[in-house]
């Protein structure tokens, strides 16, 4: 293990001096490969497209949280000049309940396509009815507010609790709960129970000295990405259509909307734009279905933008939930059972990501008896998405503060106690992986040792520890390395980058071949220039998607030396490679061929010159895991917060680009103060959102917070061969327990309740 | 309804475009001028991605309307590194990896560079405060504050 700590530059430069660990690209911190485009206005996110001939849609959205459509009159826009095309539900074909993917996140194209566009029954304030195209923005915002709509207002049920209740209103008929045998013969908002155990809690409990329990609830949050979703269609008469748009996946665009379209995959194409954000919310999809039923229409190209108010009435958001945790230790502090119970809002489709919550809430700790029940509810809220380490954020909450309470009532410094029952090489967690060499202990040990924990603290001040976990995934990647006739190299994937993974795979490429880094380029190409690769989600890409590289880039070398071996007329085994030339083993006269070299005389050794690579990465994903320390003050007069210092630790295997790494634990622990303080969404008793913009659903600004430390470090994982582990994930898990123990050990009172807004915490400190 | 003939600077370049009279600066930039590096992040002033400044002063493009800026000169994340090379606040912000998906950047580097050309000398505060008008999701302000402040060194000389 080394640790580094992210306040400086750790001496190295910016055109691969070297390593500590022994690399000589991987670890180093070049400028992005896509940064000046970036910083200088050139870049083309989702709404920068242009096409020509291209008219403008708008979308037409419910203003009640639940009603039946009784009709849609479409007269009045018709008859507005420069009306192009109008679509509803009709337009798109009817697809059945069977129409899912299975999974622990199953997906539904049922759901999906009712999402995207509704059919008899809109479900939440926002939910999209119908969609105009015409030649100009104006003019086709003028048209959707011509299109009559007429409903039958339902009651809308907005709350977990509220929905679970026998009387009711129901979302669907047709929502059976699944996980309860046998299956109900009755209708209810309850889509799922999940529960997942170890050995006898229940038993296990009674031998506990202590026991902490409590419940906990949190809001409704959103992804908050700054770049609305935007996309443009284009359908040509012989049926082949193109797509352009930024998500988190061009192959995920193109099989979702050939799905909710009744297309074939080979019709669509999608270019990927650079992509404004996502944090899970792009991995779905919104406007592209509508845009291409627009175009094919009006057979005119059709570019459709959400306004900010659009992505937070009918995009993402995450769950809110509550939690009720119970956690039983021995007076020394050894933790014996822990059990949580869950409840997370879906929104108005079935898959919030309570099992989720369910696997990772305990996942730190080394637990024999331990039990988790998850309960997934339907409500009249826009249909939850992925949201950064979906899930796991409102469970940990639950355990860290627990965890907080635990070491109150021991007399036990908080990380010791942790460091105790920690998780480590050959723990099995609650949903039955037993885990390999990770960091958790390391990363306790090491939140311990930083300048940070040991800072006296003032009056009315308060610090918080918590731990996270997440998984990290593989999945299916492709990779392409092209070398160019200098030698230059172009490493083509299909994994959009939302926070610099060019770099990354331009840092391992040049690993592999020797090549310094500026002389790799790398890009994210479109759905017909590379082979499929799923989207990037699951903290997946550095080190699925790294792999595929590494791969491709070995694939070239071996082609490379295939042409030495010719040009020398030497066996193939004659022939290795090192530091980015071909040289001939046992024969040192014969001088080495560097890349450029060989691909100088490509023409005359067969050709061009790649290596390419397709993968399916199941296993050797390493789990993350991080500790994060926040220190508050509280005003008692006013409750406001003031955060003074924030430090994330993270087991974040090989940091491949360390600044980039050391990004993502900074970003994680904003959004997750933010979730902690400030966001939720706010709605009416009849269900419309009252916060649709950045002024009062308020993301933290650069006044709100400190510089955010952060200590990186580094158990290389044995799954890849640089020991990369996926880090974009867990350091949004950490946050919420972390902030809140903060809060509460600064007022002396437990804080049950986020978002902690000023007035709840006055409320706390008042009670007495 | 009509348009009306609006002449500006743009970028120290004359620039004469036909806009509504509800079309606002922001769209009158990227639809009618092809200029797409200023962007859009909320249409209400609240998240600063449209930052522009407005014979020297620092405004969101999306709270004002094309027709106001006759007369005017207006400086976009065009204008700023046009040369060969990058402004010092373009060179730290990368050097810094002071973005994560770029789409507040633009915004960010208006606003940074329009703050040190009124205070060479900031301190890490006054940067926030000056820069709590834009928002970013990605990096928890960290690396932004510490590329600008990097840059006003640099700049000091």
């Amino acid at each position: 293990m080394t640790l580094q700590n992210g306040n400086g530059h750790n001496g190295n430069g910016h055109n691969g001096s070297g390593t500590s660990n022994g690399y000589k690209y991987v670890g180093t911190r070049p400028v992005r490969p896509d940064g000046v485009d970036k910083v200088t206005g050139r870049a083309n996110f989702g709404a920068d497209i242009s096409l020509n001939g291209m008219i403008y849609g708008s979308v037409v959205r419910s203003p009640h949280a639940h009603a039946k459509i009784k009709k849609i009159n479409f007269d009045k826009a018709l008859k507005l000049k420069g009306v192009k095309a109008v679509i509803s539900g009709k337009d798109f074909p009817t697809l059945k309940p069977s129409d899912k993917l299975p999974g622990v996140a199953p997906l539904s194209f049922y759901d999906m396509s009712r999402n995207v566009i509704a059919r008899d029954k809109v479900l939440y304030d926002g939910h999209a009815i119908a969609a105009v195209a015409a030649t100009t923005q104006a003019i086709a915002d003028k048209a959707a507010k011509l299109i009559d709509v007429e409903y039958k207002i339902l009651k809308p049920v907005m709350t977990a609790a509220d929905a679970m209740k026998e009387k009711a209103p129901l979302l669907h008929d047709d929502l059976f709960t699944e996980g309860v045998d046998p299956t109900p013969k009755k209708a209810s908002n309850i889509a799922k129970r999940t529960e997942l155990k170890l050995g006898d809690p229940e038993v296990a409990m009674q031998s506990a000295d202590f026991i902490v329990e409590g419940d906990y609830s949190t809001e409704t949050v959103h992804q908050g990405y700054i770049e609305p979703h935007a996309c443009a269609a284009n359908f040509a008469q012989d049926g082949s259509v193109s797509i352009w748009a930024s998500s988190q996946g061009a192959f995920m665009i193109r099989a979702y909307t050939a799905r909710l379209c009744g297309m074939s995959t080979s019709k669509i194409k999608v270019i990927p734009a650079e992509i404004g954000g996502g944090f899970g919310g792009k991995t779905t999809i919104y406007l592209e279905p509508l845009a291409l039923m627009l175009a094919k229409k009006s057979g005119r190209p059709v570019k459709m933008t959400m306004s900010r108010t659009e992505v937070m009435r009918a995009t993402g958001p995450t769950s809110g939930g509550t939690a009720h945790v119970k956690i039983g230790a021995k007076k020394d502090g050894t933790l014996v059972a822990g059990t949580l119970e869950l409840k997370y809002e879906a929104g108005a489709f079935p898959g919030s990501p309570v099992a989720l919550g369910c696997m990772t809430g305990f996942a730190p700790y080394d637990l024999k008896d331990v039990a988790c029940l998850g309960w997934d509810v339907v409500v009249n809220r826009p249909k939850a998405a992925a949201y950064r380490a979906p899930g796991a954020p409102v469970a940990a909450y639950a355990v860290e503060s627990a965890m907080d309470e635990l070491a109150h009532k021991l007399g036990i410094d908080p990380l010791t106690l942790r460091r105790k029952n920690s998780a480590k090489e050959g723990t099995k967690a609650v949903y039955g992986v037993e885990f390999d060499r990770i960091g958790n202990e390391d990363c306790l040990q090491a939140a311990q040792k930083t300048k940070h924990y040991n800072t006296p603290l003032g009056e009315n001040q308060g610090r918080g520890v918590a731990s996270g976990f997440w998984f990290n995934i593989g999945g299916t990647s492709s990779a392409e390395v092209m070398i160019n006739e200098d030698g230059t190299v172009i490493v083509a994937t299909g994994s959009p980058d939302i926070g610099g993974s060019r770099a990354s795979m331009a840092l391992m490429a040049a690993e592999v071949l020797g090549v310094d880094v500026s002389r790799i380029k790398p890009l994210v190409a479109d759905t017909e220039s590379v082979p499929y690769s799923d989207l990037t989600g699951g903290s997946r890409v550095t080190f699925a998607t790294g792999k595929a590289v590494i791969d491709a880039a070995e694939d070239a070398i071996k082609d490379m030396k295939r042409r030495a071996a010719k040009v020398w007329k030497v066996d193939f085994d004659q022939v290795d490679w090192e530091n980015g030339s071909a040289i001939c083993i046992e024969n040192d006269e014969i001088k080495p061929m560097s890349v450029a070299d060989i691909a100088q005389i490509a023409g005359k050794t067969g050709g061009a010159i790649s290596g390419k690579a397709n993968i399916n990465v199941t296993k050797g994903a390493g789990p993350g895991f991080g500790t994060h320390i926040c220190d508050v003050e509280v005003d008692p007069e006013t409750g406001r917060v003031t955060v003074l210092r924030y430090t994330a630790i993270q087991d974040v295997g090989t940091a491949i680009h360390p600044s980039y790494v050391e990004g993502q634990l900074q970003g994680g622990a904003a959004q997750g103060i933010g979730w902690a303080l400030n966001e939720e969404y706010v709605y009416s008793k009849e269900g419309n959102l009252l916060n649709t913009g950045f002024l009062d659903y308020r993301v933290p600004v650069a006044s709100d917070l400190p510089m955010i430390d952060t200590v990186l470090v580094e158990v290389p994982n044995a799954g890849h061969p640089f020991g990369v582990r996926g880090v974009g994930e867990t350091p949004i898990v950490p946050p919420l327990g972390a902030v809140a123990n903060a809060v509460s050990n600064a007022i002396g009172k437990r804080m049950t309740s986020l978002p902690m807004s000023p007035a709840k915490i006055l409320q706390k400190i008042d009670a007495g | 309804m009509s348009k009306q003939h609006v002449t500006m600077t743009v970028n120290g370049d004359p620039v004469e475009v036909l806009c509504r009279a509800d079309q606002t600066l922001l769209d009158c930039l990227r639809d009618e001028m092809g200029l797409t590096g200023t962007k859009e992040g909320c249409s209400t002033g609240d998240c600063g991605a449209c930052s522009v400044t407005v014979d020297g002063r620092l405004v969101c493009a999306c709270l004002m309307l094309g027709v106001e800026a006759e007369g005017r000169k207006i400086e976009t994340i065009e204008g700023i590194g046009e040369s060969e090379e990058l402004h010092p606040v373009q060179r730290h912000f990368l050097e810094e990896a002071a973005l994560q998906c770029g789409i507040c950047t633009p915004g960010f580097i208006v606003a940074a560079k329009n703050l040190l050309e009124k205070n060479p000398n900031p301190t890490e505060e006054e940067v926030r405060y000056w820069l709590a008008g834009n928002l970013c999701r990605c990096t928890g302000y960290d690396k932004i504050i510490k590329a600008v402040l990097k840059a006003a060194e640099e700049m000091r000389g």
